[in-house]
């Protein structure tokens, strides 16, 4: 397979521009650069078949080797109109942003920002507790006393009480 | 007539249905019946392709009567079919839950009318995907797919959900134009797009040209599956999406890149070239995805974490090439897919039932709706993959095809796997603990109206255990027929396994789908010689 070389050359410089449109913050020069692609990978897809040939209309006189490959020209028909709805849909949300934050660049993720700069201790999971919290204390369970158990269960509620037994479990044993 | 013949009309049903929900856009209701209508009807005409060919077998449709390899086939095998009927499944019960979420809500504004159309327009992609055997129409199928979610991830164009479409869009757009110069790369080197064609073709190729489109492709597909270090943009932009939106997306899409590697990596490019650095990026992929879900306070993007994370499980099963290890990634495709969407589902009822999806500020939840309770524990305990849930098997299933396999690198993704099943249990203990345990009054910022206890509540019945407004019936309907579905994957696990192993046999083996679409005569090349030789220990040949 013989390749065109403008061709080659134009669509590296595309691809360049391209690569270097979509580093930008700016969602203008985003879009920009994501077109630039889209058309660079049309001249990759137009130089896959070949040289320019006859155009691919079937006449008895010519050789099979002298038509145009007429695949890559309908993949190129296909991603063409792929690419401009993309295009349409980017221009859209550009406005969009430009609607609701008077500027077009890519916002952060105020969420992931959020969780980046939350500190390794978290209250709930690492804090000492300084008090049994639980509902159903181990005192009162084993007391087996309905009074103390609904008394003990009533003062429990109180965050920070001191009415509890704080030994632990089979601690003893 | 053979039913494999009707296999477009999974595509062209949607299709249809899009265009006439589109044109029923001020009739909701005629609107909401038809879409439903249309998926049933999909999904039932997939069970029947499904059921001919539970037994093996492949079938290939030519479209506009163009023989391959020149024209686009579609191919009906066990691996596509079984895809189909999950992802059918999955959106028509998505569908009911956004239009239960839509009636409650009312759904007049100009946003939610274009819903149906354009979810329409995503199955038919997904379909289209899913079936395929021609390169550039899985890139048309992408395509497909890939605008309908454009529209759908900024419905309502609300400044997060813009912000988190534009990084979407951007990453797509460029995994798409990868994919595109991958296909063009492919047609200069072999004059051919048609896959079963190429099985055969790319073989002749040297080495170096082969890694060459073989990582192209790997890398363009591997965006899409949200493989790391591919999968950044996910957890940024699906939490902001509307729940239904959410929870389709996390279900479908991702495993559609999952299926595409799948195919590329056993009909085209067979052997065991990049199995190594696969598994890499799947351990890679599993550990780095579950300590990001650890850091999250927000129940969605913790979700979209543990969604990265067991992408990594695929890839592993995918980078085995056995048939045990590929048989366990096919069936963890299906269960991942029902089980990630009914808990996107379920999130979306404790944003509406809690006023929140962040942990700190749901709390309380078990006993105020306990039926919210049971939906999140059964899919959340399958994911963690607790026995007897289909996570757990698999799980199980991966890790004992890894262990067989019995390289080093293996026995470090068997452990990165079970560790990674534990870290995504402590994940899940969290939300329980925080969001469904704790009392209300413990959260940091509660909603002061819909967490009080119903006793206490100033608005009567709101806070209700069995409130309608908050938890319509349809939504918890459609999210108990998900998570049921879920578990019947568990009890049918049986035949389904046998299924996974006979479509990993079909797949590794290359003879029925090369001669389904090709012709009988057509012939099969040899795999590649393995450098391992525990690899082709059934794989082999029949």
């Amino acid at each position: 397979m013989s390749v065109n070389l403008t061709l080659l050359t134009v669509m590296g410089a595309l691809y360049a521009c391209g690569i270097y449109l979509l580093l930008e913050r700016s969602l203008t020069r985003v879009l920009l650069g994501l077109m630039l692609l889209a058309n660079a990978t049309n001249l990759l897809i137009l130089a896959t078949g070949g040289y320019a040939g006859l155009a691919p209309l079937f006449d008895k006189d010519t050789a099979a080797g002298d038509y145009n490959d007429p695949l890559p020209q309908a993949l190129i028909l296909t991603s063409i109109v792929i690419s401009f709805a993309v295009t349409a849909f980017m221009l859209g949300i550009i406005y969009r942003t430009w609607v609701l934050a008077r500027q077009d660049e890519i916002q952060d993720d105020a969420e992931d920002r959020r969780v980046a700069e939350t500190p390794s201790f978290d209250a709930e999971d690492d804090s000492v507790i300084p008090v049994e919290t639980s509902e159903f204390p181990l005192a009162t369970v084993m007391s087996g006393d309905r009074a103390v158990r609904a008394d003990k269960a009533a003062s429990e509620e109180q965050p920070g009480s001191l009415n509890v037994d704080p030994s632990p479990e089979g601690g003893g044993e | 007539m053979n039913i494999t013949s009707l296999a477009p009309l999974a595509v062209v049903l949607p299709i249809l249905g899009a265009a006439l929900t589109f044109l029923l856009i001020h009739h909701p209701r005629v609107q909401r019946a038809v879409s439903i209508a249309v998926l049933t009807l999909t999904l039932l005409l997939e069970c029947w392709l499904l059921a001919s060919v539970w037994d093996g077998g492949t079938a290939a449709v030519n479209i506009g009567g163009w023989l391959p390899p020149w024209g686009v086939v579609l191919v009906v095998d066990q691996f596509s079919s079984l895809m189909l009927v999950v992802s059918s499944a999955v959106s028509l019960a998505v569908l009911i839950y956004a239009t239960g979420q839509g009636m409650a809500d009312g759904d007049r504004d100009a946003p939610v009318s274009i819903f149906h159309p354009t979810y329409l327009i995503l199955v038919a992609g997904v379909s289209n995907a899913f079936l395929t055997g021609d390169l550039f129409n899985l890139y048309v199928g992408f395509e497909i797919l890939l605008t309908a979610s454009y529209v759908l991830i900024t419905l309502g164009g609300t400044g997060p959900r813009i912000r988190a479409g534009v990084t979407y869009v951007v990453v797509s757009v460029v995994s798409s134009v990868l994919f595109l110069i991958a296909i063009a790369m492919i047609y200069g080197a072999t004059g051919t797009i048609n896959m079963a064609d190429l099985a055969i073709k790319l073989g002749d190729l040297d080495q170096g040209t082969r890694t060459l489109l073989h990582v192209m492709l790997l890398v363009a597909f591997g965006i899409k599956a949200a493989v790391f270090p591919l999968s950044f943009w996910l957890p940024d932009s699906y939490p902001t999406a509307p729940a239904p939106v959410t929870a389709v997306f996390a279900g479908l899409l991702t495993k559609v890149g999952v299926y595409a590697m799948v195919r590329t990596e056993t009909l085209l490019f067979p052997g065991d070239a990049l199995n190594a650095p696969l598994m890499v990026a799947a351990l890679l992929t599993m550990v780095v995805g579950i300590l990001g879900a650890l850091a999250q306070s927000d129940i969605k993007r913790l979700l979209s974490f543990t969604l990265v994370s067991h992408i990594g499980y695929m890839v592993f099963g995918l980078a085995m090439s056995t048939v045990a290890g590929l048989g366990a990634a096919v069936f963890y495709v299906a269960h991942h897919i029902t089980v990630q969407t009914s808990l996107f589902l379920v999130t979306g009822l404790i944003e509406r039932r809690g006023g929140s999806s962040s942990m700190d500020r749901v709390a309380g939840l078990a006993k105020l709706s306990p039926v919210l309770g049971v939906l999140f524990f059964i899919p959340a305990m399958n994911l963690a993959g607790i026995p007897p849930f289909s996570g757990f098997l698999g799980k199980l299933g991966l890790l004992q095809a890894g262990v067989e396999l019995g390289t080093p690198l293996a026995y470090a993704l068997v452990i990165g796997g079970v560790l990674t099943s534990l870290l995504t249990l402590l994940a899940i203990a969290r939300v329980w603990n925080r969001a469904f345990w704790r009392k209300p009054g413990d959260a940091e910022h509660p909603d002061p109206v819909l967490l009080a206890a119903p006793a206490d509540s100033a608005t009567g019945d709101r806070a209700g255990k069995t409130n309608v407004t908050l938890l319509p019936r349809t939504m918890v309907g459609s999210t108990l027929g998900l998570v049921v579905f879920g578990v019947a994957l568990t009890v049918f696990a049986g035949p389904l396994f046998r299924v996974a192993d006979q479509s990993a046999q079909e797949m590794l083996d290359r003879t029925s789908y090369i001669q389904a679409v090709l012709g009988p005569d057509a012939p099969v090349p040899p795999v590649p010689p393995s450098l391992h030789p525990a690899q082709v220990r059934e794989g082999g040949g029949k």
